[in-house]
């Protein structure tokens, strides 16, 4: 047994969290950072978090991911951060020339109370800052939130520091993405596409971190949303926001100070998500909604009834972040699964008030919990006590996937020990139809492994 | 470029280091300029280490509370190791050193969790002593462990959380060996101050405290060695080949009541210098216990170790043992070299890795006929660049100087003054205790020497070498790939391994094969790339 210490017997803990179901803000920025081209993410703190976050990302992507580090010192530590990220910000354009240097903080700088924007403004002044470029900030906080708060902060500090209206307004919408993969990216863009809506989405990590091996390496790859697109967000007549947790925040400033009306929908995750997606971008950017998107939804409705004799009933337990969460328990109850056990790690009461809404009804039985003392340990032991059919969520599931000879879905960050979530999409029809076939692949397996010789059988 | 084929002497770095300066601010270029040494083997060349990281000249390196959690005591299975900080330090080293243990059927291993105080702004406004000592006191009604560890990151020392006198209170309050570590990560310069945080604490709070003797005619400690990949284990199966008894790892595979008893050795024999080299001389101040350097990366490595350790023990049949051991391992070894190497001869690697393997990794290299045209260390000293020699002339600086140095006296009760004697009459033959030469003096006249490489120097080296591959850790991996050239991970071995010992030289030789004669990279160009008739033709064909 992997994880033989679990218990079933289930002692309230007020202090100690283990197995988070979470991690801390900065890789949060630094992920949206990579969104905007031409970028380099910076780690205003002491170096092993930037390390340690850019080895994070790189183990998910398989793809080089770039950022820069104040590398505090103990003086610097104690008598302010500013030294380190004025020579930071001097020598990052002077090496590494990108258009704009996106700063997070870490709970050592915040501690000690580092002010950005009074650094950053010094920069400015002292002429460090080329013509043309840019140094946005956000504060993240390591002890607030959790790394989808860090990523909220990144892209509210791009719309704070770059978005501007002219006061004339364009024909177009901005789409914020939350956090996503970049294969989730692509089919949003390919979608509005399709729609023929006019649109710029940002952050946009598509062709950055799914890269193409191309024999020669470019710091700032072709992907990212363009300064110019970003700063024009501003003058674009509506948002439309994909998820509270990740992007609401930003949505409000871009309101409050462009004057742009905006809506907030959750990630297009199953067929009820990416019905309302599709029918707010609809609304938002005045288009009609093509036959080729309707025949793709009737692809994925067709799939579910084909196969729902597989799915009916079947207990889930998941993990990861509220946007994901959310519309993927929507998605399983429309598949008659039940949702049984749910945890993630980021606070914020309107999950819990989701879940209910949603779930009780439907699944009576089920346990959910997120915020301080949600963890993957205490859903281990909720599954010690009545087991589950189906595990989803990031890698870190594995253990209790083998432990209890349970199948189990990728899905979520970090995902350390299979590729495909970069390339293929969740969110859509189509990520629909790949989050289903995965699931049916599972159930099956399962059935093909442990059937009898009797029982086995060639057509399922 | 690669070296010049008439002399076979590689090319001479001026030119190079020049065009790497050329691109720094004049401050910065002054100050990497002593970290970017051509190497002269025949020549004592001073190198500048283990000094602060530029800022935003990305570095490869991490912080001290990696270099005390993540590498010293994560290894160790049976201790609940507790996280005092917000929840990112211990979500990061959870699981992504591939430390491997065997824990036995019963056995414990809190190896595979992840324990945090998880703190939250308001335990950085009021405090957060309380929160740790109620998550120390949830971890042992839990599980009861007997050892509790406890690690400060970074804001733990400015909000001034003294976690030290939280351990001593729990001690007492639950009768478990409860400890505490300052390794906030602004410590020092790199994971290397982490090292000597945590060497100091465990021999503070853990060695000496069990005497009982382990048995066996020979004890040895095996110091700087982390069972990646299954390292240890390999060299697990020869000590019990030859008798030794292995008395404690630090820490691969490794339990506390293996450090409780780790004075009770006849020798330590040191791997990793750079992480261990503290305990290896305070278990010599305070017991009398000799080191000598070892080294199991590399099958003459190997061998030459094994004798090393025989001849210690100066007896016959240990001797043969080892020296039996060596004969049938070496014949595989033989065997898969004569092959590969008939496809890796002649190429060159780069190796940029922590504070140790860019050295030893260099003979597995030389074994199967590569040559290592530059290396370096993420967090080497000096010492581990020129060897002990320069220990006295290393000026400690203001960055590093608040790191603790121990004051160790002399144990009565449990001396080895045969072990001192042991030692004199060794020295006498000849046989080296306490040495290490370092890594430059066994690397090629003018291979290029770096210390705490930036992404800038990486770039250049690869343009102006086109090196066959490069060993370097999961940040630079896909970097250099894109480059169409193969990076080999030598911290986590690319998932692969062991590569310690015979068995562990064999699968490098392998692995290495494959990656630099692997398909993929002849198939990076399309082909539509390489015929620009066909474009053009079509083209016409097109009006």
């Amino acid at each position: 047994m992997l994880l033989r210490h679990t218990t079933k017997d289930i002692k309230e803990r007020e202090a100690l969290a283990i197995n988070p179901a979470k991690t801390c803000q900065p890789v949060g920025a630094m992920y949206a950072a990579l969104g905007i081209h031409g970028c380099l993410p910076h780690s205003h703190g002491s170096q092993g978090c930037c390390s340690y976050h850019r080895s994070a990302l790189t183990r998910h992507y398989k793809e080089p991911i770039m950022a820069a580090t104040s590398s505090f010192t103990e003086g610097s530590s104690v008598f302010g951060g500013q030294a380190n990220l004025l020579q930071a910000i001097d020598n990052i354009f002077t090496i590494y020339e990108p258009d704009v240097i996106a700063v997070h903080s870490t709970c050592l700088s915040e501690t000690i109370g580092d002010d950005l924007t009074q650094i950053v403004e010094k920069a400015r002044d002292g002429g460090k800052i080329p013509e043309g470029k840019h140094v946005i900030f956000c504060n993240t906080p390591s002890y607030v939130g959790s790394h989808v708060t860090g990523y909220s902060n990144m892209v509210s500090g791009m719309v704070q520091l770059l978005s501007e209206s002219t006061g004339v307004k364009n024909d177009k919408i901005n789409l914020i993405s939350g956090w996503v993969e970049p294969s989730d990216m692509r089919e949003v863009k390919r979608i509005a596409n399709l729609m023929d809506a006019k649109f710029t989405l940002f952050p946009d990590t598509s062709d950055v971190v799914d890269a193409p091996q191309t024999g020669s390496y470019t710091m700032y790859p072709k992907g990212g949303t363009k300064v110019p697109d970003l700063i024009a967000s501003g003058d674009n007549k509506a948002t439309l926001a994909f998820g509270e947790w990740a992007t609401k925040d930003a949505a409000i400033k871009l309101e409050n100070k462009c004057k742009v009306p905006f809506e907030v929908t959750e990630l297009p995750i199953g067929v009820r998500a990416t019905d309302r997606f599709i029918m707010k971008l609809s609304k938002l950017a005045e288009v009609a909604i093509p036959d080729a998107i309707t025949t793709e939804r009737g692809r994925l409705v067709d799939m579910i009834t084909d196969m729902q004799q597989y799915l009916h009933g079947k207990r889930v337990a998941l993990w990861g972040d509220p946007d994901q969460l959310i519309p993927m328990v929507e998605f399983l109850l429309d598949l008659n699964m039940k949702p049984v056990y749910i945890v993630s790690g980021t606070p914020g009461k309107k999950m819990h008030q989701k879940l209910e809404e949603m779930l009780l009804p439907v699944v009576p039985e089920a346990k959910f919990k997120n915020g301080i003392g949600a963890d993957m340990y205490l859903m281990h032991q909720w599954i010690k006590n009545e087991g589950v059919d189906l595990l989803i969520g990031n890698t870190y599931g594995k253990y209790i996937s083998r432990d209890e000879n349970t199948p189990f879905l990728r899905m979520g960050f970090p995902i350390l020990d299979r590729v495909g979530h970069s390339y293929f999409p969740t969110v859509g029809y189509m990520g629909g139809l790949r989050i289903l076939e995965k699931i049916l692949g599972l159930i099956m397996d399962k059935q093909d492994a442990e059937s009898t010789e009797s029982e086995f059988e060639l057509v399922m | 470029m690669s070296t010049d084929n008439k002399t076979n002497i590689f090319p001479d770095t001026s030119e190079l280091i020049e065009e790497i300066l050329n691109k720094y601010p004049s401050k910065v270029a002054k100050k990497r300029s002593k970290s970017l040494v051509s190497n002269d083997p025949e020549k004592d060349q001073e190198i500048q280490a283990n000094i602060r990281t530029i800022p935003g000249i990305i570095t490869q390196r991490g912080c001290c509370y990696a270099g005390c959690k993540g590498v010293i005591l994560g290894p160790t299975r049976d201790i609940i190791n507790i996280v005092h900080g917000p929840i990112g330090c211990s979500f990061y080293a959870w699981l992504t050193r591939r430390n491997q243990t065997d824990a036995g059927v019963d056995g414990e291993n809190y190896m595979n969790y992840c324990f945090s105080t998880d703190m939250q702004d308001t335990n950085i406004v009021f405090g957060g002593e309380k929160k740790l000592e109620t998550a120390i006191r949830e971890a042992y009604e839990m599980f009861k462990p007997h050892s509790i560890g406890v690690f400060s990151t970074c804001p733990i020392g400015l909000i001034g959380d003294d976690v030290h006198a939280v351990s001593r209170k729990m001690k007492e309050e639950l009768g478990i060996n409860i400890f505490g570590f300052s390794c906030e990560g602004y410590k020092g310069v790199s994971q290397s101050a982490g090292h000597h945080i945590a060497n100091n604490g465990i021999f503070k709070h853990v060695v000496g405290l069990n005497d009982t003797d382990p048995g066996g005619k020979f004890k040895i400690n095996l110091l700087g060695e982390y069972n990646i990949g299954g390292d240890s284990f390999v060299l697990e199966k020869y000590f019990e080949e030859m008798g030794i008894t292995l008395v404690s790892t630090f820490s691969g595979n490794s339990t506390m009541s293996q450090f409780e008893n780790a004075h009770m050795a006849d020798l330590n024999a040191v791997m990793c210098h750079r992480s261990i080299n503290y305990i290896a001389e305070m278990l010599e101040q305070k017991y009398g216990i000799p080191w000598i350097k070892i080294n199991f990366i590399g099958a003459d490595a190997t061998a030459k170790s094994l004798r090393r350790i025989a001849e210690y023990f100066e007896d016959e049949e240990l001797m043969a043992k080892a020296e039996a051991i060596i004969a049938r391992e070496m014949l595989e070894v033989k065997a898969t070299i004569e092959d590969v190497k008939t496809r890796t001869e002649g190429k060159l690697c780069m190796m940029y890795v922590g504070g140790s393997r860019a050295h030893h990794y260099q003979e597995l290299f030389g074994e199967i006929g590569m040559r290592t045209i530059s290396a370096g260390y993420e967090f080497g000293h000096r010492d581990d660049y020129e060897g002990r020699k320069v220990l006295d002339s290393i000026k400690i600086d203001a960055d590093s100087r608040n790191i603790e140095e121990l004051e160790i006296s002399k144990e009565e009760a449990n001396w080895r003054e045969d072990l001192v004697e042991k030692k004199t009459a060794l020295k006498n033959k000849g046989y080296a205790f306490s040495d290490y030469d370092g890594m430059m003096p066994d690397m090629e006249k003018n291979s290029l020497v770096i210390d705490d490489i930036s992404h800038w120097e990486t770039e250049k080296l690869i343009e102006y070498y086109k090196p066959d591959i490069i060993g370097a850790g999961i940040k630079e991996k896909y970097v250099i790939q894109k480059y169409g050239v193969p990076l080999k991970q030598l911290h986590s071995y690319d998932y692969g391994g062991p590569y310690a010992g015979f068995k562990g030289a064999i699968n490098f030789y392998n692995d290495i094969d494959k990656m630099v004669n692997t398909k993929i990279w002849g198939l990076i160009p399309p082909p539509w790339k390489n015929e620009p008739e066909l474009v053009a033709k079509m083209a016409d064909a097109a009006y």
